[in-house]
């Protein structure tokens, strides 16, 4: 077998690489012909270089060791992938998943130290400011000295991080530049090209040092992850000696004080006052509502409930509609008004009524220049729950209408089927009575021939909800004396 | 940075400090936006470690560490005698960005003491967080500290802006809450963990963002006299009703200005050691509560062999097992093979048959694994039934640290 010298690009030339063992594999030439050589002369075996070779079909667990060890720093990386390559070919296909195999044990722990010198120079690599970039945006600059051959690999992770400002990476083998728009690559750099302070590195050194608690000085440990070889680029890392030097006469110190009385009072008022932190009125608790982002973005404002305290009957919506949304009132919209209409026809005052939605945003999808609805899920009800339960404790209505799925859920918090349980209802253990009907806008859903009839039905569920309210308020007159009365009956 | 603002934050580093939680794991990946600043790699970055040998990943630090609370084992309890200071949000959304600029950290880890009322303080928290991720575009990491009085419309808020959130147990018993930390109420600590959970699954099932790096706790170990049982029986029921991503043992360590109603000793290092080992052989090992507890003796893990050692010499009908046939469940129960070095021989044991040169390339714990198990050309000579396996297996007593 005639010996061949293959010359490939300085550091990680995976291109000529694989262009190489592509030619070896076509021409069936054994790892033990072949020399593999760093050099900037492009040479590569020129007597083949002509035809390209078909590219080869290797496993994927294969490709998954090629690509990271040709980063490696070691000379014989690239004899090792054809070794790993030419096995492969002669019908061990599933060799690199046989992590036990001596070869492929070693190319994992090389491809194992590529991965280690990539994760920390991302963790390790410290910028300095240097003075302004192009159209007076930031500029960074950081020297960096890795292991093996990775800045390419590395940089894009920096793009990712720091796109809004520029900067420069350098390190002996190449440089990294990022200006705002693309990333580029150029010959190595000097220490020196990096200004040699930053503002804030004292600031970041006494964190550090703040950081550390003495009483577990552990240098074994703080070695294995950050060894000593990265120190001298690491501004903090000047803080050691000291730390380490102080830490046992610290903590003999913390060990051997006796306990001091303390110097201050107990703040006794300051105790009190703590404790009363919930909201005293329902004026208290929308200005907190009015203060909260909306949970999904897009509402121009909170839209609160609208009514008396202490009105018997209040009526929780679904959310807010477009009109609601821009206007900052419930129930204005196209259903609104068809809730007014009803409230009107069964004998409702909605001047004295509480109205409120469970959810208090808008949440909708824009079509054109339409906003259009959107319901709001479960977890989206479950946020508002918290306000909702408050509000109608403080407006402590006698019966509360569920206006239609959402409200149901908001208020029994659980799902409930709207035509099974519409009428009388339960919402757990509350100082007021239920009552579930359909939501308005379902009417206006509906086929012209269907909603007279479904909306006759709504007037009806008004009505009913409406006695009951009525019949609790004549109960709620002391009830020393008198027979009981059967509630269930006056529904 | 000027001196002021140096003093306030070494003081409010050095308030933070006790609590173990260091991650920058979880969250999904994310870029920045154009304009914006920050990222998440999914598995965290720890930018350095401190002599103590724990990762710095996040500017961990106090918002104030004035509190009104007066938890004995805590440094910032309102009775002791510590420097005080307090941040402005503002203060702390500059330290973050320009730490964060120059590469130091993943992100921010917020706390603080308890000003004013529970409702006040977490508002200032949430402040933060929302100026970082408004004003800023801000997609690097957030974790911000939970305080479970406050009120629940809070914490859905927080939820919004922080990749993780944490509320801390501290304390396993409800006895030594009362006894150690008059302020704090077990009930609402668990009330909170609960509508964390809830909503951080829900939001995970609708697709919407809402903590996704979960929550996580920590526990103190040693200022109480709980056992590691019970300790490890209330991790597992946190991770199983609450969906805890992470819980942290923090070994009790002595604090400047002590309180008199706690010893004051070197932290118990090893056996926070231990149960971390413990905790990740239930997350990991499929080892159930009941497994751990079968390792302990009168409730305490063993601080000579590791639990999983531990559990294996008093299960040794059990082993041998041979790695060539075993289970994936029952190599896991081998003492000295890890996840990763059992996962690459069941991958290789498709293609080859495995002596036991080929399991020493995939394990650095095959002085402990030797004795219980079997490969083509090894097995152990009645070595599973000797008496003294333990002591041959044991860890010389070792410092963890370096008094």
């Amino acid at each position: 077998m005639r010996a061949r010298t293959i010359r490939l690009r300085p550091g990680a030339d995976l291109g000529g690489f694989r262009a190489a063992i592509r030619h070896l594999a076509q021409a069936n030439v054994p790892p033990e012909a072949v020399t593999w050589v760093e050099g900037d002369a492009a040479s590569l075996f020129p007597e083949e270089a002509s035809a390209a070779a078909p590219a080869l079909a290797l496993p994927r667990a294969v490709a998954a060791l090629v690509s990271p060890v040709v980063m490696h720093r070691d000379p014989e990386r690239y004899g090792l992938l054809h070794r790993l390559v030419w096995r492969v070919l002669q019908g061990e296909r599933h060799l690199a998943e046989v992590a036990s195999d001596p070869l492929v044990h070693r190319l994992s722990l090389m491809r194992k130290a590529v991965g280690r010198d990539l994760h920390k120079m991302h963790a390790f690599l410290r910028f300095r400011r240097a003075g302004a970039g192009e159209g007076g945006r930031e500029r960074f600059a950081a020297w960096f000295e890795p292991e093996h051959h990775i800045l390419a690999e590395a940089a894009p992770f920096f793009a990712a991080r720091f796109p809004s400002f520029d900067w420069s990476i350098l390190t002996p083998d190449g440089s990294a530049h990022w200006d705002g728009s693309s990333l580029s690559f150029g010959p190595p750099g000097r220490r020196e090209d990096v200004p040699e302070v930053d503002a804030f590195e004292a600031g970041w050194t006494d964190y550090y040092s703040s950081t550390f608690n003495p009483a577990r000085t552990n240098l074994a440990a703080m070695r294995a992850e950050m060894p000593k070889k990265y120190w001298h680029n690491l501004p903090e890392t000047a803080a050691i000696p000291g730390l380490v030097r102080e830490a046992g006469r610290r903590v003999g110190q913390m060990i051997a004080r006796a306990p001091e009385p303390p110097v201050k009072r107990v703040p006794a008022r300051a105790l009190a006052a703590m404790a009363a932190q919930e909201p005293a009125s329902l004026a208290a608790l929308n200005a907190i509502i009015r203060a909260s982002e909306p949970l999904v973005p897009g509402a121009t404002q909170a839209v609160l409930g609208e009514g008396p305290l202490g009105a018997a009957l209040a009526f929780v919506g679904e959310q807010p509609g477009d009109q609601e949304d821009l206007q900052g009132r419930p129930f204005v919209g196209p259903a609104g008004q068809l809730l007014s209409r009803a409230l009107r026809e069964a004998g409702i005052d909605r001047d004295r009524a509480y109205l409120t939605n469970a959810v208090k945003h808008f949440k909708f999808e824009v079509r054109g220049k339409r906003r259009l609805h959107r319901t709001p899920t479960a977890g989206e009800v479950a946020h508002y729950r918290w306000w909702l339960e408050r509000e109608l404790a403080f407006v402590a209505p006698r019966v509360v209408v569920a206006l239609g799925a959402t409200a149901a859920l908001a208020l029994s918090g659980r799902p409930v089927p709207i035509t099974r349980a519409r009428g009388p209802a339960s919402f757990g253990d509350r100082p007021y009575r239920g009552f579930i009907t359909v939501h308005p806008s379902y009417l206006l859903r509906l086929p012209d021939e269907a909603r007279s009839e479904a909306y006759a039905g709504f007037l009806d569920d008004l009505r009913r909800a409406a006695v009951s309210a009525a019949v609790l308020a004549s109960e709620a007159v002391p009830a020393a004396a008198g027979p009981v009365q059967d509630r269930e009956d006056a529904c | 940075m000027d001196d002021a603002l140096k003093t306030k934050l070494t003081i409010l580093a050095d308030a933070a400090k006790y609590d173990a939680s260091c991650a920058s794991s979880g969250a999904p990946r994310r870029k920045a936006e154009a304009g914006g600043l920050g990222s998440t790699t999914g598995a965290g970055i720890c930018h350095a470690y401190t002599p103590d040998g724990r990762c710095v990943s996040l500017l961990k630090i106090l918002l104030t560490n004035y509190c009104l609370f007066d938890c004995a084992y805590c440094v910032n309890r309102r009775s002791s005698n510590v420097r005080r200071a307090k941040f402005s949000v503002d203060e702390v959304v500059t330290l973050t960005v320009e730490f964060y600029k120059r590469n130091y950290i993943e992100g921010l880890f917020l706390s603080s003491g308890i000003i004013r009322s529970p409702d006040h303080t977490m508002e200032q928290l949430i402040r933060v967080a929302k100026a970082l991720r408004q004003r800023h575009g801000f997609r690097g990491y957030i974790h911000l500290k939970t305080i479970p009085e406050a009120s629940p419309w809070l914490i859905e808020q927080a939820g919004l802006y922080a990749d993780r959130l944490s509320i801390n147990l501290e304390l396993p018993t409800e006895a030594s809450l009362e006894r150690l930390a008059p302020e704090k109420d077990g009930a609402a600590i668990q009330t909170a963990m609960g509508q964390m959970g809830e909503r951080i699954l829900q939001a995970k099932e609708e697709r919407r963002r809402f903590a996704p790096a979960g929550q996580s706790t920590q526990v103190i170990v040693g200022a109480d006299a709980s056992t590691d049982e019970s300790l490890i029986r209330t991790s597992a029921r946190l991770y199983d009703h609450y969906g805890l991503k992470r819980i942290y043992y923090s070994a009790f360590s002595p604090i400047p200005d002590a309180a008199s109603i706690l010893p004051s000793q070197s932290p118990p290092l090893q056996r926070e050691h231990r149960l971390y080992q413990a905790d990740w052989l239930m997350r990991y090992y499929a080892f159930s509560p009941d497994d751990v507890a079968g390792a302990t003796e009168s409730g305490m893990l063993a601080l000579d062999v590791d639990p999983k050692l531990a559990w294996a010499l008093r299960h040794r009908d059990r082993f041998p097992v041979d790695v060539n046939r075993a289970e994936r469940e029952m190599l896991l129960r081998v003492p000295g093979l890890g996840v990763r070095a059992v996962d690459k021989i069941v991958a290789a044991r498709r293609h080859a048959t495995l002596r036991l040169d080929d399991v020493a390339r995939l394990t650095s714990g095959l002085k402990r694994a030797r004795p219980f198990l079997i490969a083509a050309d090894y097995a152990p000579v009645r070595l599973t039934d000797r008496l003294d396996l333990r002591a041959r297996l044991a860890e010389p007593p070792r410092q963890l640290s370096l008094f």
